[in-house]
Order: C-alpha cells, then sequence, then structure tokens
C-alpha cells in the first residue's frame, strides 16, 4: 500500500518568506502522523498544501495518489478538515451545521441528515442538536468542526492544533475522541504545539522548526534519541548560570533557561541527592520522566511553548 | 453551486420574515413619498404618462440594485472575516466558481424576492399597465448580477467596513440619483448623461421603464442588454480573481 501523503522537498514559500523549506512526509493508512513545532514553525502552511487549498510552490506532493495542483476538488472530497480556527456558521443549528456541510459533498440529504445525528452523538453533542452554535463553549465547538470534519467519511482526517486554547477538561474529551477515531483505523494528520498531545495521539511525528524537519520518529523514539530517561529541573533564587560550574558532572547534559536548569540523568533522584550532598540548595527542584519538549530544546536549544 | 446556494437558503430560513417585511414597507414608502407626494407637483407627468407610472420602474431598478449592493457587500464580508465560511467551503470539494456562483444565485432570490414586493406594493397603487410588466423580473436578475459580481469582487479587496460604506457613498448612491430613476436622464448635462450610461443602473430603467409602460425600444434593447451583460462577466472574472487571491494562498 502507498502512503496516503506523500511529499519529497515541499516548498511553500509567501513572497520573499520561506513558510515551508523542503520537507519529506510520508503519512501511512491508519497512522496519527503529528507536526509538532513552535508558531511559525511552518505546519499550519504544510497542513494548508495538504487540504488542497494552498498549492505547493515547489518539490512533489501526492495525496490519496493525486495532484493537488490537478486534483483538488477530488482530494478534498476524501478529506475532512479541523481548522485552526473554527469557522462554523453561529446562526445555524448545530445539526444544521454539519447537514449544510454534508451537502457540500453531494451527501444525499436524508444520508446527511443521519450521519450528523450518529456523529453528534458521537461528539457527545446529540442533546444539543437544535441548538445555535454561538452559544456553545470553546470545547463543544470544538467537538462539533470535527463532527463536521468526518461527515463524508473521509480518508484522512486533518487537525491543526485540535486543542489550543481549550481548557484542561475539554481537551481530554477532544484527545479522547480523537482516539477513538483512530482506534477506528481513521488516518489522523495533526499539527501541534503541545508535547502532551503529541505523545498521547501520534504514532509518529516530525519535529518541525523554520520549515525544516528536524527529527522524525515515535514520540518514545524521539525520546530515547534525543534526551534521556529523566530529567531533574532545578530553580535557584539567583542567576541559574553561575551554577553551571558546581552542577558539572551530576548528568549527562546540561541546559540553562531564564528560570531553570535543567539536568538530563538517567536517575533522577540519584542527580538530585547528589545536587544536596554538594550543599547546593535550590529554591525548587522537580524530578520528571523526559518529554517531547526536552527533545525540542536539544535541537534547536529553545523552548516550545512561547 | 447548487449545493452553496442551498446553504445561503438555510441560512436565510431564520431572516427571512423580517427582510420581507422591510421588502414590502420600503416601496410602500416611497411609493407614497415620491410618486404620490412628488408626482402631485409634477402635474404634466413624464412623456405621457403620470409621475408615478413613470417612477415606479425606476425604483424596481434601483431596489434590484440595492438589494444585490446590500448583499455583495456586508454579507461577502462575513463570509470572509467573521463567519468565515467561505473558508470552509474551500476545504469541501467546492470550486472557486462554485462559491462565487453559489452566493450569487442567492443574491439574485433576494433581489427577485424585493422586487416582487414592489410590484405588488405597486400593483395595487394601480402604477403598472399589464401583464408585460412581470418581464422587470428577468430585467432586474440581469441588473442584479451586472451589479452583484462586481461588488463581490470589491468587497473581497477592500480591507475593511469603511471601504463598504464609501462604496455605496461615493458610487452606489450617485448612481442612484443620476440614472433616471427620479427624473429624465436627459435632464442632466452631457457629461453626467454619459457617467450615467457608464454604470449599469441607468439600463436597467430604460429596460424596467420599457417593460411596465409598455415601450418599444427597438435594438436598444439588446444594446442594454448587452451591457449589463458585460458588467455580469467582467465582475464574475474580477470575483473569480479576487476570491481566488483569498481563499487559495
Amino acid at each position: 500500500m502507498t502512503s496516503l501523503i506523500h511529499a519529497r522537498g515541499l516548498i511553500k514559500r509567501f513572497g520573499d518568506f520561506t513558510a515551508v523549506d523542503g520537507i519529506d512526509v510520508d503519512v501511512q493508512p491508519g497512522e496519527a502522523f503529528g507536526f509538532l513545532g513552535p508558531n511559525g514553525a511552518g505546519k499550519s502552511s504544510t497542513m494548508r498544501m495538504i487540504g488542497c487549498v494552498s498549492p505547493p510552490t515547489d518539490g512533489v506532493l501526492r495525496i490519496l495518489d493525486m495532484d493537488p495542483r490537478r486534483d483538488g476538488p477530488r482530494i478534498r472530497a476524501r478529506l475532512g478538515v479541523c481548522p485552526q480556527l473554527d469557522n462554523l456558521d453561529p446562526e445555524l443549528s448545530v445539526l444544521e451545521n454539519l447537514t449544510t456541510y454534508a451537502r457540500f459533498f453531494g451527501i444525499p440529504r436524508k444520508v446527511a441528515r443521519e450521519r450528523a445525528a450518529e456523529l453528534l452523538d458521537f461528539v457527545q453533542l446529540g442533546e444539543r442538536a437544535g441548538s445555535k452554535v454561538e452559544p456553545l463553549s470553546g470545547g463543544m465547538k470544538r467537538r462539533l468542526t470535527i463532527a463536521r470534519a468526518m461527515v463524508n467519511e473521509p480518508d484522512i482526517v486533518l487537525l491543526d492544533e485540535p486543542t489550543t486554547g481549550l481548557d484542561p477538561q475539554a481537551r481530554h474529551l477532544v484527545w479522547e475522541r480523537l482516539f477513538r477515531l483512530k482506534q477506528q483505523g481513521v488516518t489522523l494528520v495533526l499539527t501541534t504545539h503541545y508535547m502532551d498531545e503529541a505523545e498521547q495521539l501520534c504514532d509518529r511525528l516530525v519535529v518541525m522548526d523554520g520549515g525544516k524537519i528536524v527529527a522524525e520518529g515515535s514520540p518514545r523514539a524521539l525520546i530515547e534519541a534525543y534526551s534521556t530517561r529523566e530529567v531533574v529541573e532545578l530553580r535557584f533564587p539567583d542567576d541559574q548560570g553561575s551554577y553551571v560550574g558546581k552542577l558539572e558532572g551530576v548528568g549527562e547534559r546540561l541546559e540553562v533557561l531564564p528560570d531553570r536548569i535543567l539536568l538530563y540523568v538517567t536517575d533522577g533522584d540519584a542527580a538530585l541527592a547528589e545536587v544536596h550532598r554538594r550543599s547546593l540548595d535550590p529554591a525548587g527542584s522537580l524530578v520528571r520522566r523526559s518529554s517531547l519538549e526536552d527533545v525540542f530544546l536539544h535541537l534547536t536549544g529553545r523552548t516550545l511553548v512561547d | 453551486m447548487t449545493y452553496v446556494l442551498e446553504y445561503h437558503l438555510v441560512n436565510y430560513r431564520r431572516t427571512w420574515r423580517s427582510s420581507v417585511l422591510s421588502s414590502l414597507v420600503l416601496p410602500l414608502l416611497t411609493m407614497l413619498g415620491f410618486g404620490v407626494g412628488v408626482g402631485a407637483y409634477v402635474t404634466g407627468g413624464i412623456d405621457g404618462h403620470s409621475y408615478l407610472e413613470w417612477m415606479v420602474p425606476g425604483l424596481i431598478a434601483s431596489t434590484a440594485v440595492q438589494t444585490a449592493v446590500g448583499e455583495a457587500t456586508w454579507p461577502v464580508r462575513a463570509c470572509f472575516e467573521w463567519v468565515k465560511s467561505y473558508f470552509a467551503q474551500s476545504a469541501a470539494p467546492l470550486r472557486i466558481a462554485d462559491i462565487i456562483g453559489g452566493h450569487l444565485a442567492f443574491m439574485m432570490v433576494r433581489v427577485l424576492l424585493s422586487v416582487i414586493a414592489f410590484l405588488l406594493v405597486a400593483a395595487v397603487f394601480g402604477a403598472l399597465g399589464s401583464l408585460w410588466s412581470l418581464t422587470v423580473l428577468p430585467i432586474s436578475v440581469l441588473l442584479g448580477l451586472s451589479v452583484a459580481a462586481p461588488v463581490m469582487a470589491y468587497t473581497a479587496s477592500v480591507g475593511s467596513d469603511t471601504m463598504l460604506t464609501v462604496l455605496i457613498r461615493f458610487a452606489v448612491l450617485p448612481m442612484s440619483l443620476f440614472s433616471g430613476v427620479f427624473f429624465p436622464i436627459s435632464a442632466l448635462p452631457e457629461a453626467l448623461q454619459w457617467a450615467a450610461y457608464a454604470l449599469p443602473l441607468a439600463h436597467g430603467v430604460d429596460l424596467s421603464r420599457a417593460a411596465t409602460l409598455g415601450l418599444d425600444l427597438g435594438v436598444g434593447a439588446l444594446g442594454h442588454v448587452a451591457y449589463l451583460a458585460l458588467w455580469c462577466a467582467a465582475g464574475w472574472a474580477l470575483a473569480v480573481w479576487r476570491y481566488r487571491t483569498r481563499l487559495v494562498v
């Protein structure tokens, strides 16, 4: 089976600005694939090219074995798109938002109504079918947008920052629904700047920075390749940099941030004990598992969430 | 295209009652104010017709234009900026032409409804000559398209609401005043006559007037139709171009 999305040397330029700078991507059927990166990394531009609403400037892009430059409408007929900013119709009811959208795909009215009802149950909005969209919470709107993206039973669902701006509870509900879709074998392609989201949802991901792919793999493999098992975070009351010398040899690697020092270690508790043995007295300390954030920090020297 | 029309119609279901009411009240007021009020002073009539009879077809054409402009300005801006429904549509398997065509079709539904309301009020006032008056319906659609298409292109191009107000104040309003709706164009200085006939409304007014008063324009009628069709075609091309720059980037 060929990949659903195949990109080689894919480039998107806006005037002098290169948003996507020659990326190679392959997404396999049934996979949950993520683009992880900070704002401005080129994630959304990539998604728009995949969504066939933005022609590539250069390079190869094949989607469902078709050419987005030529077969835009045919490809879009088999995609589900959940954009970064909800573009639901606030004047229409929850149900009408799905049925009118289904009609854009040429789905017969009766089928559209049945499918809309099923999808509303799936995203737990069944009871709100008749209400207007306007008063819905951010999480409900996002779930409705996800339901709308499913209305044509797509081969690939594109989710651009699916939980940005949602409160923690709403995020978990969205994740749970997306996980269910994944279990049903739907191919998910998502962008995010949240490490936990990428870890929760993605089988495989690429880390993007400045329009380029800087690393690729499963969340676990990336952490293993670019980070240690555990991280000790130390917060000192004064200049963090002045402690670098005193911490030498405690971990495999050390990263100084404006507000804290990160020690990359195999055994966090042992490392913290060593810090105390050296009579260093951080105002705060935390031992945690390594995350994708650490991978990103290691690859780019910057933290991900800005 | 029909799917996009369907979407706009579903949306319209929510507001059609109030819009139908205003489509009836507006012609009623203008007909009372101008036709009956001003008409009382135009005792000789114009070209052998009473002022009311003479003015009604002009008002009908003007109504078609007002409705078309109204629909092609703020609602179009909403589809780009506030509701962003065009962006939702362009993610579906629709082409730019479907998105524009469907919305234009809806605008023409609105034009027809306003014109029908006007015809009903005019009939009550006894200002319509014969059943031939019904030919103002296709004329209004042609006129509506010739205005709506370029205005859609304009709305898609401007960056602020203010520019929509500018269009209405400095283009639509003067056009409504000088296109032979309220007084014959021949009363204008020659330069303004040319200006009036460069814009679509004057052609729509002449055609509508011929329809309700039963005048024979001869080949002139074809000239008006062709000129309006030219505005439609140019407006369509511009709209497709402007929409593409907004939706496909």
